[in-house]
């Protein structure tokens, strides 16, 4: 769960210390004096003294991510600039058996960059060079710590996007998004950072620097790149990060269409979804979640209504009309009472603002919230939302519904006062329950947030021990010593036996002596 | 390393507990010339399970086979005592049309998953370009065809994956939605494995709808800048291309052609544009018969190449296949999808292995200064006794961890993979 203060800023009040399950995830105790300093040593050595921050009032800038109510400051924050600067600090908590954890902007909602009191942080922010943007080649060669939307920015003059668009895209960074396989509103065209993601730079927790993929598809061997990406730095930390850029479709238009209920507006998507049309999103909002957009933005949604889509088609301009031609015949067949289409970028803007401004907005209707992110197969959705209804209504928790309606990512909100006793319990019972409800339909417990710290203890809810023991078998690989970002992902860590690295037997023909390995 | 004599008694009777299907293996049952021992048809993921357990008990290496299409690709296993047939796990399990999703046993060939889901009007976006593959064999090597310009490949396609390890243990990761980012995405290192990290046995894909119409517009070429022309400017225009073909034959002129999906009007629009973006000479027609398919026949003795590189190297590329090809005095058929940056090609049946070295290693040096790399997929025992067919490959230090961890006792194909994994 992300439990939020009003806003999502990371600034807000601390609303207590970190839950008693989580301290040894976080390395509560301390680091071990001897290894730190020589750790600190080692980081002295190829960093300038700027790049170092071992004061404690600085370090407390760093305690959290965007997921704010968990807290840990870091024993150390390190600044790096270089992939060898990255290798060395990595080496020297290696060596030294002290964690370390990756972070970008400090934007993510699980958790996944709480800092470890026993190790090491290592910011990317510093990292900020698009090295190149190759339009002929339909890639971009960009460093981790670049912010999300300056790619696009980067490559719109030759007529191409960086397609993953998280809400934070003005300031979360590539590499973050690589950590956490971020997703957005327009992944349900485009897919998610997996799918745009082709190469990196990457820093084991041994502290090599290796290369993985690259330009070109397809590389020779396993797909380390894919089990790397969404692996919430607990494999490594990737240096320089290799990006597919997308063509800049012809057209885009924007519905926004008002109905009654949220029925109507579910069977509305699965409508369009079952005439064959893939919107670029489509994004479904509740009655309280645009009572507090309005509220917030007066973004003029329909009045009255209990439900909103916005639907957004891009493409080839001839398909982009027809299709929006049959966005709106089936919106209005499926109860939509009132229909906008923007005809301009403001008025798409317009309608966006309500949207992404959602979380934020419901900071205005109550003061304290819990963001979920569970999927749940689409045509799940109407039976799910009752259930959801119903949890609020038995428990009396007010829910705000704001979600990506075509791939059934639900973003409830679930809405409390920490000043009142008890209220934090009751929100993050039904927080659980709906987690809860979205695996019993098959779903899954995130769908673009991330595990991180805050839903480890749901993964076995979710995956058996054998699948999360067979998980743990790529990360014994890549880090067997357990340093990379430790207590994120998995609720108990495997013990990885023996020390990786041997192999056992040759090829044939090198033991004859009659080639180099093949 | 000398494997000990396998006592095919003692290991059938092992088995027979396991799996009610299994026999001793004929001669068509090898694997890439090497002899296997026994082949069991396990009916479901968890008789899988039981099989490798006995066969981990009884220290059998195993490889497994779909339609046994692509069991020739990449190197020759060391041993491979025991055959994991599925065939008999071709069922699709369940279609999910309002979801657009599909869940099936690993052993169901392609076009039957194909079929089961045109029937809503949906489409598994994964081409078949030799024809027969099942999806575990397809997954196995990461095969692909003309329309992975607009859909990607499997690893973009597979939602969830079932698999069960060297040790009988089954796991799963990923589900059965699109968006999920709970916990490791096994599916990516499973795809191109070649069955040396576990054996598959159920796979979840997302669907997409099948188009209304599509049109194809070719256009010839002459020299491979002209290609290279084409193809950006079909890449760099609004045409929206589900395919952008490159044929490179032996002889005679080559060919672009682009495919483009839709609705009617859309594509007659894209059509129109897409043949002032080829030039002059650009003709619309409609797909035809082998279109997409790989320039080799499965079992023809010819050597099979998989070129990839940095998309504005094409020219590069169709230049370095010709003069390389003249040097060694051989022919090469190159075809792919030129718009993803994929070439394949087919050198003939009877080309020297030392003529298919030279072109192989003058492939390979230009398409790893473009950033890809040259791999030999197929080829008769002779070239691969040669030929480095993989090929160089970073980061292969982490790929053997990962092996170590997922089959310590190297019994899944051992040998069949990069670096002798």
């Amino acid at each position: 769960m992300s439990v939020t203060h009003g806003t999502e800023s990371t600034a807000g009040p601390v609303l207590g210390p970190v839950p008693p399950e989580a301290t040894e995830a976080t390395g509560s105790s301390g680091p071990d004096p001897a290894a730190m300093a020589a750790v600190i040593e080692a980081a002295r050595a190829v960093l300038p003294p700027d790049s170092l921050i071992e004061d404690h009032i600085r370090l407390r800038t760093y305690e959290c991510d965007g997921l704010a109510h968990y807290r840990v400051t870091p024993a150390l924050v390190v600044l790096p600039e270089t992939a060898e600067q990255v290798a060395a600090v990595v080496r020297a908590c290696s060596e030294h058996g002290l964690p370390f954890v990756a972070r970008g902007s400090g934007t993510g909602l699980s958790g996944g960059a709480l800092p470890r009191a026993d190790g090491v942080l290592i910011v990317t922010s510093k990292m900020r060079a698009i090295r190149e943007v190759r339009a002929h080649d339909q890639r971009a060669v960009v460093e981790p710590g670049v912010i999300n939307l300056d790619v696009t920015r980067a490559a719109t003059p030759a007529g191409y996007y960086y397609a993953p668009d998280p809400s934070s895209q003005q300031i979360c960074s590539i590499g973050g998004n690589l950590a956490e396989n971020s997703g957005g509103a327009h992944c349900l065209k485009y897919g998610f950072t997996t799918n745009h993601v082709v190469g990196a730079q990457f820093v084991t927790p041994q502290g090599e620097i290796v290369e993985l993929g690259g330009l070109a598809p397809d590389a020779p061997g396993y797909d380390l790149l894919g089990a790397v990406v969404g692996s919430e730095g607990t494999l490594g930390i990737a240096t320089a990060v290799t990006v597919r850029l997308v063509r800049l479709p012809e057209d885009v238009r924007t519905l926004l269409a008002g109905f009654r209920s949220t029925d109507d507006a579910g069977a509305a998507t699965s409508a369009i979804i079952g005439a064959g049309i893939v919107p670029a999103a489509i994004e479904m909002m509740d009655a309280l979640a645009i009572e507090a957009a309005e509220a917030a933005t007066h973004c003029d949604y329909p009045a009255g209504a209990g439900a909103v889509l916005v639907v957004e088609i891009d493409g080839a301009r001839a398909e982009v009309e027809h299709e929006l031609a049959e966005v709106e015949r089936l919106c209005r067949e499926n109860g939509a009472f009132e229909m906008r289409v923007a005809t301009d970028p403001a008025e798409r803007a317009l309608i966006w603002k309500g949207r992404k401004s959602a979380f934020a907005a419901v900071g205005r209707i109550s003061p304290d919230y819990i963001v979920q992110d569970g999927v749940i197969p689409r045509t799940a959705l109407p039976e799910v939302l009752r259930a959801i209804a119903e949890l609020s209504s038995s428990s009396g928790v007010r829910v705000a519904n704001v979600f990506h309606a075509g791939d059934g990512n639900l973003h409830p909100l679930v809405l409390f006062d920490d000043a009142v006793e008890g209220a934090g319990e009751a929100a993050e019972k039904v927080s659980g329950a709906i987690l809860d409800l979205c695996i019993s339909h098959g779903g899954s417990i995130t769908g673009e947030h991330g595990v991180g710290i805050d839903k480890a203890a749901y993964m076995p809810r979710m995956f058996s021990d054998d699948d999360l023991d067979t998980m743990q078998l790529v990360r014994c690989a890549f880090d067997p010593d357990g340093v990379a970002n430790p207590g994120k992902v998995f609720p108990t860590p495997r013990l990885c036996g023996e020390v990786p690295g041997r192999r056992r037997g040759a090829h044939p023909l090198v033991e004859a002596g009659l080639a180099e390995a093949f | 390393m000398s494997a000990p004599a396998l006592d095919v008694g003692a290991a059938r009777t092992a088995l027979a507990g396991a799996c009610d299907d299994v026999a001793e293996a004929g001669p068509a049952d090898a694997v890439d010339g090497v002899v296997t021992a026994l082949v069991a048809r396990p009916a479901s993921t968890a008789e899988v399970a039981e099989v490798l357990r006995a066969a981990a008990v009884a220290g059998l290496t195993v490889v497994a086979r779909g339609s046994g299409t692509k069991l020739t690709w990449g190197r020759p296993p060391e041993r491979a005592d025991l055959v994991v047939d599925l065939a008999r796990m071709a069922r699709v399990q369940d279609h999910a049309a309002g979801d657009l999703i599909v869940d099936v046993q690993a052993g169901t060939p392609l076009s039957a998953v194909q079929e089961e889901v045109a029937s809503a009007g949906q489409r598994l976006a994964l081409d078949d370009p030799l024809g027969g593959a099942t999806v575990g064999g397809a997954l196995a090597t990461n095969l692909s065809g003309p329309r992975r310009v607009a859909f990607g490949t499997s690893r973009d396609l597979l939602i969830g994956v079932t698999l069960v390890r060297a040790d009988g243990v089954v796991a799963k990761a990923g589900g059965r939605v699109v968006k999920n980012v709970a916990g490791y995405d096994l599916g990516k290192l499973i795809v191109g494995s070649f069955g040396t990290l576990g054996v598959v046995t159920e796979a979840v894909f997302r669907l997409h709808p099948l188009p209304a119409a599509h049109r194809l517009v070719t256009a010839l070429f002459d020299r491979p800048e002209q290609a290279q022309r084409q193809v950006q400017g079909v890449l760099s225009g609004q045409v929206v291309p589900a395919a952008v073909e490159v044929e490179q034959p032996a002889e005679g002129p080559g060919r672009v052609s682009v495919l483009l999906e839709g609705i009617d009007a859309g594509v007659a629009g894209r059509a129109d544009t897409a043949r002032r973006l080829l030039g002059a000479g650009a003709e619309e027609g409609d797909l035809p018969a082998g279109w997409g398919a790989f320039p080799w026949t499965p079992g023809s003795g010819a050597t099979a190449l998989k070129a990839t590189f940095a998309l504005s190297g094409l020219a590069r590329v169709l230049a370095t296949a010709r003069s390389a090809t003249a040097d060694a005095g051989v022919t090469l058929d190159l075809r792919g999808s030129g718009g993803a940056g994929v070439l394949y090609g087919a050198l003939p049946a009877d080309t020297h292995p030392v003529a298919v070295g030279s072109v192989v290693a003058r492939l390979r040096a230009e398409c790893t200064a473009l950033g890809g790399a040259t791999v030999v997929l197929d080829a008769p025992a002779e070239v691969k006794a040669v030929v480095d067919t993989w090929g160089p490959v970073p980061a292969l230090e982490l790929m053997r961890r990962v092996k170590e961890q997922f089959d310590p006792e190297r019994r899944l194909a051992p040998g069949r993979f990069v670096g002798g994994i």
